[in-house]
């Protein structure tokens, strides 16, 4: 009972799932940002009304996921005392300053010119309005940075010093924050977020298409969607090639774990790729295992023979759990690959002018809305549960790094908590983003001049919140 | 250096918990008076007074938190594991309080709902703030670095009157804040408050002041012995001095301004108050901001950005309040 209810096993799921819910927000609303920046951007240019209606359609739905990003948030930021004292201690001198440089260089700016966006409208000129709106999508790629930075410092750790206690000491801070697994992990994530919300886009506009109703609004944003998806998702697929390099490079246990490699071959024989398998930990082996020779070195070291290290290569307990990185890494490639025939079969109905009529394309943007978050789950489940058993890579382990007085009452009672209040309080936001996109992106009054002294701020979050129903 | 930049961090972090104080302070105060507000009307006056930059105040706390764990690492390690239960009232509390805002006016029939929650959310977030900071005046027993209080060491008499001392001043904040902000029948509700609240407020004050010294005979070495006392005493002075300035000032009608800048010096000197008792410990009684300090290279590198990057910060927050001042008419946010 207590080796099941310890609290570092509590802990870590309670991390797990607090942070699983936090990510898809700010995945979200980095890609919504820019979005946003860019209708905002064409509105000023074009002066095409549409551009305008559809700018604070999304402004809200913006909101309300802004709005939940920085509340689960600010739980992170806490959670590294409370449960992972011992890493805050060890890790802090490195990690602290990381995280300070978040807050100061992109929470602010975001939180700050939220504001201005969100209920300015009325009281600033378009371009003031649409520097705030730029400046909040600067924020959020500015806040990826040093997130980014700190979680791939953990993976692939350099430029510090560890002193006879263990404590980890800043040697050169260039090294620490361009550490080498950076540069993937913040092209993988950036691009992964931008494609989140492009998908998101397209589904709901291929909603509006099917339900016949937003009919320019829909045919305009899935044009955008299937032509930024067409650029983004063979880049992503390039990008995620060239960090399965880095990984084996750098942390090659987590990739064998994703590859479910468990023995090295013989001489000569490459290493294969396992299309499916049910990794059995205790065995040390794949059951029931479908691979094709080969082609796990074409794959993995552009090569025909080329080796990866292997699972048994390290002792037992130096491995991380196989089954959930060996699926998630495969749920990940398989939505990503849904994507891409995706995007070739619009552009190929595309070049047939019948993007908008054909049903089954519709259909198929409609069930792949939520693809992006599914594949960001699994993704970052990839990272985090390949990277066990340490927290820092190598040389913290995660068991070494709980709270040392954390009561299991506690962190029992907490994690209760969390949970309820997670799936009620953001199931009731989901629902609230479903109303506003069943309702759809509406005709927007003319803002009126500032000049006159109208100094109500305009709150477009409420437009037409009145004759809402439901909840 | 390695005497004067954990000095300047303290100075950070006290700078950084202040402001949050200050604006969430006033924030969490609408919260607190929100079962004050006579209709659901009301509440969306009061709310949208801060609706457009209670996010940017709440970042302040964000701030203090990555910058405890940059500059004085060990401290964020025991004062946060030492206060689990605390902190995680206070984060589930800032979860409802935060959607709220948004949700309120997204919702038509659980929209009383919504406001439950930011009346709950707010005062709750202000009892655990409170009792957080009580806690940590009290003094955490450390033995060999690590925290012997057990999972409920930070409940006592003295934290529990903190956290009710503490919701009681964000009241008093939120009830100025709204005597400048808003006309009319809320203003008139806000002024109504203020008075009660004032004295008991002061009253809150005079009894934590009279019980610190005898929480900590460090304490009362710091005021009472060697002279400091003659030193250090401009600062209760002067808090009693604002006090009855700011009691006549809720008596004014027409100067709005007065009562909530009056309760913000208030508050300044209130603070001033307790970290001049916990100086020069990070978490009293015996972890100083030299034990716990991250090394130079650390505290440096964070340094060099604040330097930049705070008097930016300060400057486009002024710039947002800017944009939105003046009284928020009742009917705002309305269409």
């Amino acid at each position: 009972m207590d080796a099941l209810f310890s609290p570092l096993l509590l802990s870590r799921i309670q991390f797990g799932f607090v942070i699983s819910c936090h990510i898809l927000f700010p995945a979200f609303t980095i890609g919504l940002a820019s979005w946003l920046a860019f209708l905002e951007f064409r509105w000023l240019r074009t002066r095409d009304a549409l551009w305008r209606d559809l700018y604070f359609f999304w402004l809200k739905i913006f909101a309300v996921s802004f709005g939940m990003g920085v509340v689960s948030g600010i739980v992170m930021s806490f959670q590294f005392g409370t449960n992972w004292a011992v890493l805050s201690e060890k890790a802090g001198n490195i990690l602290g300053p990381l995280l300070s440089y978040e807050v100061l260089t992109a929470f602010f700016l975001e939180a700050t010119f939220l504001g201005v966006m969100l209920f300015g409208a009325r009281r600033v000129s378009d371009k003031l309005h649409f520097f705030a709106t730029c400046m909040v999508a600067l924020g959020t790629l500015i806040s990826t940075f040093w997130i980014i930075s700190a979680n791939s410092w953990m993976q692939t750790p350099q430029g510090y010093t560890l002193t006879a206690d263990g404590v980890f000491e800043p040697a050169s801070w260039w090294a620490i924050v361009f550490n080498p697994s950076f540069p993937y992990r913040l092209t993988h994530m950036v691009l992964a977020a931008f494609i989140t919300t492009c998908f998101v886009i397209g589904g709901v506009s291929a909603g509006y298409l099917r339900r016949g109703v937003h009919v320019e609004a829909g045919k305009r944003m899935l044009r955008l969607a299937m032509v930024f998806a067409a650029i983004a998702v063979p880049l992503q697929v390039f990008v995620g090639d060239q960090h399965g390099l880095n990984v084996g490079e750098h942390q090659p246990i987590k990739l064998a774990a994703m590859e479910g490699h468990w023995e090295q071959g013989e001489k000569g024989a490459g290493v294969p790729l396992v299309l499916f398998a049910l990794p059995n930990q205790k065995a040390e082996r794949n059951d029931y295992e479908i691979a094709v020779p080969k082609l796990g070195s074409v794959i993995l070291t552009h090569s025909l023979d080329g080796e990866i290290q292997p699972l048994k290569s390290v002792p037992a307990d130096d491995r991380p759990p196989v089954a959930p990185v060996f699926f998630a890494f495969r749920a990940m490639v398989g939505l990503g690959t849904a994507m891409l025939l995706l995007v070739l079969a619009s552009l190929w109905m595309w070049r047939r002018r019948r993007l908008f009529e054909s049903a089954w394309l519709l259909n198929g943007w409609r069930a792949m809305t939520l693809a992006g978050f599914a594949a960001i789950l699994a993704g970052w489940w990839v990272a985090e549960i390949g990277r066990q058993p340490y927290v820092v890579y190598g040389l913290l382990r995660t068991a070494n790094a709980v709270t040392p007085t954390l009561a299991t009452g506690s962190v029992l009672t907490s994690l209760i908590v969390f949970a309820t209040v997670y799936f009620t309080v953001f199931g009731a936001g989901i629902w609230y983003l479903l109303k506003l996109i069943r309702k759809g992106p509406q005709p927007h009054e003319p803002a009126p001049q500032t000049k006159g002294g109208d100094k109500t701020p305009a709150r477009p979050l409420s437009v037409g919140g009145a004759e809402e129903e439901g909840a | 250096m390695a005497y004067w930049l954990p000095v300047l961090w303290f100075g950070v972090i006290g700078f950084g918990v202040l402001m949050y104080v200050l604006l969430d302070g006033f924030v969490l105060g609408l919260g607190i008076l929100a079962p004050f507000a006579e209709d659901e009307h009301q509440l969306d006056h009061m709310m949208n007074t801060a609706a457009p930059i209670w996010d940017g105040n709440e970042t302040w706390l964000v701030l203090g938190g990555t910058g405890l764990l940059a500059a004085f690492p060990k401290a964020y390690a025991v004062v946060l594991s030492a206060l689990y239960l605390p902190v995680l009232l206070m984060l589930i509390a800032l979860v409802f309080r935060g959607v709220a805002f948004e949700f309120r006016f997204k919702a038509h029939r659980s929209k009383p709902a919504w406001g439950a929650a930011f009346a709950l959310g707010s005062m709750f977030a202000a009892f655990a703030q409170g009792v957080i900071l009580g806690a940590l005046v009290e003094g955490m027993p450390l033995q060999g670095g690590k925290y012997m209080g057990g999972a409920f060491g930070w409940f006592s008499p003295f934290s529990m009157l903190t956290g009710v001392a503490v919701v009681f001043g964000y009241a008093l904040l939120g009830s100025t804040w709204l005597i400048l902000k808003t006309e009319g029948r809320t203003q008139l509700i806000a002024r109504t408050l203020t008075r009660p609240l004032v004295l008991v407020v002061v009253a809150f004050m005079g009894l934590v002041s009279a019980w610190l010294p005898f929480l900590d005979s460090r304490i009362m070495a710091r005021w009472f012995e060697s002279g400091n006392f003659w030193w250090l005493a401009p600062v209760p002075v002067l808090a009693l001095i604002n006090a009855f300035a700011l009691w006549q000032a809720t008596m004014k009608q027409g100067r709005d301004a007065a009562p909530f800048l009056l309760t913000l010096s208030f508050f300044v000197l209130g603070f001033a108050g307790l970290v001049l008792g916990i100086w020069p410990n990070i978490v009293p009684p015996s972890l100083t901001i030299w034990d716990a300090a991250s090394p130079a290279s650390s505290q440096g590198f964070v340094g060099v950005g604040l330097i930049v990057l705070l008097p930016a910060i300060l400057g486009y927050t002024w710039w947002s309040y800017s944009v939105f001042k003046g009284k928020v008419a009742a009917d705002a946010g309305y269409h």
